[in-house]
């Protein structure tokens, strides 16, 4: 774990992987007095920090342990019927069926958001693919998709470069709602065929 | 109600408060308005808690009637300001009488012009903030010919006399980025050491600034991190971008430094074209 200052107000710590950033930022939210606690791939930034050397001493008090923060788990009833489901089960070399059933299998958990509001990448799906070569100028909202190791689903309409495998009704964002965001870091995420 | 109807929207007008911090980790860029001394002061001039929202307009142009009798106060980029023709201050509470029409004119000075009214502009606030964030649109939408806006209750009186100094302009202080090993050794030096040149693409997301490119080592791209306000991106041509408010929360190229928060004002009344220039901050130089 190394921390990074970030000017005056802001450190940057380095973790092991996602898994650990979120047990770091969910300490943090309650530890660190800090106005943004930003989780990402492998990092965990805190911005606003109100007194950088006591952050950073709580911080180097932090273990990382294997416990994970457990969130809610949300169900995403899914329909499989991407444009590039084809193209998914051709890269892991099964059929389209066992991509279901691998997808649908895995409980996976919202590590970061980013790229859009509410667009939470998911971890644990264990089986990778490659980006699109070329980006599609626009992904419908509730787009399923996977790109390197991560599941996402669109919140909104966007360009997108990730491979679409299905889609779902569910609403992603809404800022209206008291929790905007339905896959907050730390939501456990199961996908549900039908 | 008092409110006002929009005549002449500009270039791109958008209402600002002090914007939604917290939401970075939803993907929520913070917004607010760019020239927050001039924001706050516009509001002070009308009485206004200095979170009221305001309309920001680029480069001036905006034509506003207002509904009712209302105190208004212009700040930040210099322009002509009329009320029905007759011409009226920068920087100094105004009354408008009702049905009355306020234009603000063509900035020649500054890029950001903002105008307080008393009672704040009472749009749906968005997750607390009333500000509109030009990268997700987060909030309201932008302000267009047309709309009409409502305004909050009165909270105090216009305060003529209270005009504290606008803030002293000058090199942007930088702090060092938190991976100088993407960067040459003396990467934040050429940076401070250049003039820079406002690029025309510049928005609430990011000054873009051109000269020569800031030297980056082959390390390649970072998985993406937490960005903050301020933090200077060197994409891999080696351009500088000062992010502003509606900065994406996360990215995925090295930052070579951070601009300390209470310089920040200026990036918002830069014109393309214009020259920027870099100094270190001390590492005991605190924002407020």
């Amino acid at each position: 774990m190394r921390q990074r200052p970030v000017g005056p107000h802001a450190l940057l710590v380095e973790v092991a992987d996602a898994g650990e950033a979120l047990a770091l930022a969910s300490w943090a939210r309650t530890a660190v007095e800090a106005v943004e606690v930003v989780p990402a791939a492998c990092t965990v930034l805190l911005d606003g920090v109100a007194d950088l050397t006591r952050a950073a001493d709580a911080v180097r008090g932090w273990q990382p342990t294997a416990e994970r923060p457990r969130g809610r788990l949300v169900e995403v009833p899914t329909i499989y019927d991407g444009p590039d489901l084809v193209r998914v089960a051709e890269h892991w070399g099964v059929d389209v069926d066992e991509v279901v059933r691998r997808h649908t299998d895995a409980e996976l958990v919202s590590s970061f958001c980013g790229f859009a509001p509410g667009f939470a990448y998911l971890d644990g799906l264990g089986w990778s693919v490659p980006r699109l070569d070329s980006p599609r100028p626009r992904v419908a909202p509730g787009s399923v998709a996977l790109a390197g190791s991560w599941c996402g689903i669109y919140p909104t309409a966007s360009p997108g470069g990730w491979q679409l495998i299905g889609r779902t009704d569910l609403v992603l964002w809404d800022p209206t709602r008291p929790d905007p965001a339905l896959l907050a870091p730390g939501t456990r995420v199961r996908f549900v065929a039908r | 109600m008092s409110g006002i109807e929009v005549l002449e929207a500009g270039l791109m007008t958008t209402v600002q408060d002090q914007g939604r911090p917290g939401f970075a980790h939803l993907g929520v860029p913070r917004a607010g308005a760019l020239d927050r001394p001039a924001a706050q002061l516009a509001n002070r001039l009308v009485g206004n808690p200095a979170d009221a929202a305001v309309l920001e307009t680029l480069l001036g142009g905006l034509r506003v009637r207002c509904t009712s009798g209302t105190w208004v106060a212009v700040c930040g980029a210099a322009a002509a300001i009329d009320v029905d023709g007759i011409a009226r201050g920068h920087s100094r509470p105004e009354w408008v009488p009702p049905g009355a029409v306020l234009r603000i004119g063509a900035a020649y000075a500054g890029a950001r012009t903002y105008l307080a009214l008393a009672g704040g502009v009472g749009v749906e606030p968005v997750l607390g903030s009333r500000s509109t964030d030009t990268l997700a649109w987060v909030g309201p939408p932008r302000v267009a010919a047309g709309d009409h806006l409502s305004l909050g209750e009165r909270l105090g009186e216009p305060r003529a006399l209270e005009t504290p100094r606008p803030p002293a302009s000058g090199p942007l202080r930088v702090h060092p980025g938190p991976r100088p090993e993407h960067f040459a050794p003396d990467a934040l030096e050429r940076l401070c050491a250049t003039t820079w040149s406002v690029q025309g693409d510049s928005d609430r997301i990011g000054l873009r600034l051109s000269g020569p490119p800031v030297a980056r080592t082959d390390r390649g791209e970072l998985a993406s991190e937490g960005m903050i306000l301020g933090a200077v991106q060197v994409p891999p041509d080696g351009q500088p971008v000062v992010f502003l408010a509606d900065h994406p929360p996360t990215g995925g190229y090295p930052v070579v430094g951070v601009v300390e928060a209470d310089d920040l004002w200026q990036c918002a009344q830069l014109r393309p074209g214009e020259p920027v220039r870099f100094t270190p901050a001390s590492p005991s130089s605190r924002s407020s």
